[in-house]
């Protein structure tokens, strides 16, 4: 079965090319690349929809606010809901925060400060569109590069979160320890990325695309290869 | 013509610039023509205090495309493919308004690197502040960082590395020098010219406002008290619509539409209207009332030399303003046809039907140059080129070392580069820490090659010797690039220092070039372009800055794959030191941080074996024969050897008793400063090979010791073991996290 992938384009992407040659040149997939406004008309041909990171907007007012009010992602919501994933690196997680597709908000880092750096990824649970050939506890190694990107959620939402096995992403030491110092940004449980509760869209705010080749990896690991197979695996599914 | 004339002794122009503008033109001059010439005029654009002194630097070879005069230069790297870089400075509007002067820093050489067509894919940056521990400092090293990062991050392109130096002759002049470098095919090159009468002039992008009106007058004056009244002058930078306008420009010519490009930076409209002219040997004509302005009370001087951030200034073929209107529209980008492309050699600007400039082009581009006067500085009398510190005790290397580990110029960077974005792009192979220099792979332009940039200076040694440590500067950037494994093919330069109309500021100006040309001969590589800025002269204490050439030098490696990096690979690896060690401790870590004097000899490049080792390590790098390489520059052998252990968590035993140098004595063997040396690890098998390929050109490759699963840093001398015994993982906390320590009041990981 062919595979119909679309990456769309803001104003203001910065990690859109990056997320189409990942998906081209290490995953070898053939993906549309479309400007917002053309991905509008023909959302309804794809099996599955990436937001890409960046600076939608210039980050302004908040970070993805803007790019969740342009008209396609009205569309994007009516193709969740009829249970294509939908996934959200960086930026693009923020964009399905403001849009409500997922819960939560990203606020700033803990530090105040942009960081970059790799992070290890520990995963919390395998029925996620980009997690399910990842066995839970897994520890990937994958870099984040924000100034928005603590997760943050009030006490009954973490609660149902929990409980409905929606965390996806922790962050942990190398052995999938969680502490403190694990936790880049301050985000609330160490959390990295989740799942809506049928799993079929997904956000998180370090970069798998980054993460794909062992020559841009400092331990020549190649874990966000995992993120992209479980995709794979997820439409040959369905 | 029908405007209000302005009096020749109220132009802000010295005698000689009034008599060359005066000898054409015999007549009043207008207000806007004044501003025009004024700033055209300014230190910044014209290099008029420079230019007479700049042809001493070699800028021809094999690879070069565009060299100086450009807005950035070009090499060929093979492959159909060319490389772009420039690096610039923003120091005076950095010093007023550190967020704000850096961000617009980077925005302006982006647009160097785009105006020629290429896509900017790496930033690099080189700071110079007073001492770390200042409060001062550290208010302009958050907000400067802030800066970069802020606008780096948000255009989306990766940090390539960088540099920082701290010496309190940087307390109120900072330097902020930025660095950026792309990818082009070589067929797609843009030049800043407008050949063709009938053609026509488009102003892309932001609207013209007053910020950054004067930036470029403002620039070639010192700082003193009222400079805080200047801080209109320092432009805002807007990277969202950057990131819109790289894209939008890189599809316009990729569509094939574009005749000639330039991107408006020192001197605004001024500038385009008349350097494209003067290039293209026609003539510009435009409407002042085409441009958009963002306050309604502009004045038409204003407008006119405006440096308002975010436009590009566009040559386009009647026939293909719609469809380069098109592309724009895509993005959102506002933009106007201003005129036209003429063949009067004139520039014209009307303003509700008249004309109210109209000068020849070449009035406003090739002003004449300033003849300064270089004097001999006495300072340099008062130095003690032969000075030598009593030799420490055995007992005192411990701390000596644990010292210059925690010295402001040695700590980790790391708290720096975090607030960068080193990863996107996909291209960094060799990220900022891991390597002498940034390496970035050119996968994306189906190549298997790879670039390295790196940034270096050395104030210090500069300060001491002018010649010797310019020529040092150089000879480092291009060790930095070797070390990683790649051929450094060519370097551009930025040129800091005080006031050139100071007689002994220009004789350091003189002899740091004549160092960096004479290096450049050896070497063989040519200088494709430069920035100089004069005027970092502090009034309120009356002090130049010291002298401090950067370079940017760009290395080219045939397969990325093999560049290599710092970080030690397995116990039991034999260390190998290559090149002879010499007593040259002035300006050295050693002798600043521990003996507080800047006296003693500074390092002296050896133009006969410069070129052949760099050529040697870049050899055994890509033959695959060692495991990991490092330069030996601030802190000397000492700091190389744990810089290595730290990025690996492995220790090493040494034994300097056994390396080449023309002094038994302990300390200079350890901190001396030398050029040309590097670090190498190799297995057993390759050792012979590493020492042959040096051994041809008489260069040393010495065993001096091994790589260890102990976590200790251990160091003898023949007979006398473990002169200095440090644990790694104390030397480490204090180098990793005493910036941040400093900058946030505690440690956070």
């Amino acid at each position: 079965m062919p595979m119909n992938v679309v990456v769309i384009q803001f104003s203001g992407s910065t990690c859109d090319r990056d997320l189409v040659n990942a998906m081209r040149n290490v995953m070898e997939w053939d993906v549309d690349f479309l400007w917002h406004e053309k991905a509008m008309k023909n959302l309804e041909k794809y099996d599955a929809i990436f937001l890409p990171g960046g600076f939608t907007y210039g980050d302004h007012l908040r970070a993805g606010i803007i790019a969740a009010f342009t008209p396609v992602m009205g569309k994007v919501k009516e193709r969740a809901k009829e249970g294509v994933p939908v996934l959200g690196i960086c930026n693009g997680f923020q964009i399905l925060v403001e849009s409500e597709l997922l819960p939560g908000a990203l606020i700033g880092n803990e530090t105040l400060r942009f960081s970059c750096k790799w992070t290890n990824l520990r995963v919390e649970t395998e029925r996620s569109a980009a997690t399910n050939i990842a066995k839970k506890g897994d520890v990937w190694k994958v870099p984040i590069a924000h100034g928005e990107g603590r997760y943050f959620l009030d006490k009954k939402g973490l609660k149902d979160l929990n409980e409905n096995d929606q965390i996806v992403w922790r962050y942990t030491t190398e052995t999938g320890e969680l502490t403190k110092e694990a936790n880049p940004n301050g985000s609330i449980e160490n959390i990295a990325g989740i799942c809506n509760l049928e799993g079929n869209v997904v956000g998180l705010m370090p970069h798998p695309e980054r993460a794909a080749e062992s020559t841009l990896s400092p331990w020549e690991t190649e874990d966000g290869k995992f993120y992209f197979q479980s995709i794979e695996k997820f439409l040959r599914r369905s | 013509m029908a405007q209000e004339t302005i009096q020749q002794d109220e132009i802000n122009l010295t005698a000689e610039e009034k008599a060359a503008v005066f000898k054409v033109l015999q007549r009043d001059l207008t207000l806007p023509e004044a501003a025009m010439l004024e700033v055209m005029n300014s230190e910044h654009c014209s290099y008029k205090s420079s230019r007479p002194i700049l042809p001493l630097l070699p800028t021809e070879g094999p690879r070069v495309i565009c060299g100086p005069g450009e807005d950035a230069g070009v090499v060929d790297i093979g492959d159909g493919l060319a490389l772009v870089f420039k690096l610039e400075s923003h120091n005076h509007p950095s010093a007023l308004d550190p967020y704000n002067g850096a961000a617009t820093g980077v925005g302006g050489i982006i647009r160097d690197i785009l105006c020629m067509g290429a896509r900017p894919i790496g930033l690099l940056d080189s700071f110079r502040f007073g001492k770390l521990s200042d409060p001062h400092t550290k208010w302009l090293l958050k907000h400067v960082t802030k800066g970069v990062g802020g606008y780096g991050n948000c255009v989306g392109i990766a940090n390539a590395g960088g540099e920082i130096e701290f010496d309190p002759s940087f307390q109120i002049n900072c330097l902020i020098n930025v660095g950026c470098f792309g990818i082009m095919r070589k067929d797609e090159l843009a030049l800043s010219t407008a050949t063709t009468p009938g053609d026509r002039l488009i102003l892309l992008g932001g609207s013209t406002g007053r910020d950054g009106i004067g930036g470029a007058s403002f620039a070639s004056k010192d700082i003193t008290e009222e400079s805080e009244s200047d801080r209109g002058a320092v432009q805002i930078g807007d990277p969202y619509m950057k990131k819109l306008i790289i894209e939008a420009t890189l599809e316009a010519i990729k569509s094939g539409v574009v005749e000639g490009l330039k991107d408006l930076g020192a001197a605004g409209v001024t500038c385009s209207i008349s350097e494209t002219a003067d290039a293209g040997g026609t003539g510009t004509e435009i409407d002042l009332e085409k441009i958009r302005i963002r306050e309604d009370d502009m004045e038409p001087w204003e407008i006119l030399v405006s440096e308002s951030q975010e436009r590009m200034f566009f040559v386009v073929k009647p026939e293909n303003v719609s469809k380069i209107g098109a592309i724009f529209a895509k993005y959102e980008l506002p933009y106007e046809d201003l005129g036209v492309v003429t063949d009067s050699g004139k520039c014209v600007v009307n303003h509700k039907g008249k004309p109210i400039v109209d000068l020849p082009a070449h009035l406003l581009t090739k002003p004449p140059a300033a003849n300064r006067t270089a004097e001999y500085p006495d300072y340099l009398d008062k130095l003690d080129r032969k000075w030598l510190p009593k030799e420490p005790e055995t007992k005192e290397l411990n701390d000596i070392c644990r010292k210059i580990m925690a010295s402001d110029n040695i700590i980790s960077r790391e708290w720096v580069y975090r607030q960068y974005d080193t990863e996107v792009g996909l291209y960094s192979t060799i990220k900022s820490g891991q390597g002498d220099g940034g390496v970035f792979r050119l996968t994306e332009f189906g190549s298997k090659k790879g670039i390295a940039a790196t940034f270096d200076g050395n104030s210090h040694h500069c300060y001491l010797d002018p010649y010797n440590g310019g020529a040092g500067v150089l000879m480092e950037a291009c060790s930095n690039v070797a070390a990683v494994g790649a051929e450094p093919i060519a370097f551009t330069d930025c040129l800091n220092f005080g006031n050139p109309e100071h007689p002994k500021v220009f004789w350091t100006f003189e002899k740091v070039v004549e160092g960096i040309a004479d290096a450049a001969k050896a070497l063989d590589i040519p200088c494709v372009g430069g920035n100089v800025s004069f005027y970092n002269h502090d009034q309120v204490n009356n002090v130049a800055v010291k002298p401090s050439p950067v370079i940017f030098a760009a290395g080219l490696i045939d397969d990325v794959s093999k560049a290599m990096n710092n970080k030690f690979k397995a116990p039991k690896q034999h260390i190998i030191l290559i090149g002879e060690t010499r007593t040259e401790i002035g300006g050295s870590e050693y002798t600043r941080v521990i003996h507080q004097t800047e006296n003693g000899q500074v390092p002296k490049v050896d133009f006969t074996t410069a070129k052949n080792t760099l050529a040697d390590m870049v050899s055994i790098i890509n033959s695959e024969l060692v495991t990991a390489s490092h330069d030996l520059s601030k802190g000397g052998l000492f700091v190389t050897l744990t810089e290595m252990a730290m990025a690996s968590n492995l220790g090493y035993n040494i034994d300097i008793h056994r390396m080449p140098a023309d002094t038994e004595r302990v300390d200079i063997r350890l901190f001396s400063e030398t050029h040309g040396r590097f670090l190498v690890t190799v297995i057993n098998e390759n050792l012979g090979k590493v020492v042959a390929q040096f051994a041809q050109h008489q260069i040393p490759a010495t065993l001096i010791g091994t790589v260890t699963e102990d976590k200790k840093l251990l160091i003898s001398n023949g007979n006398d073991t473990n002169i200095i015994e440090l644990p790694l993982e104390e030397i480490k906390q204090k180098w990793k996290f005493r910036m941040e320590e400093e900058m946030e009041g505690k440690i956070q990981k």
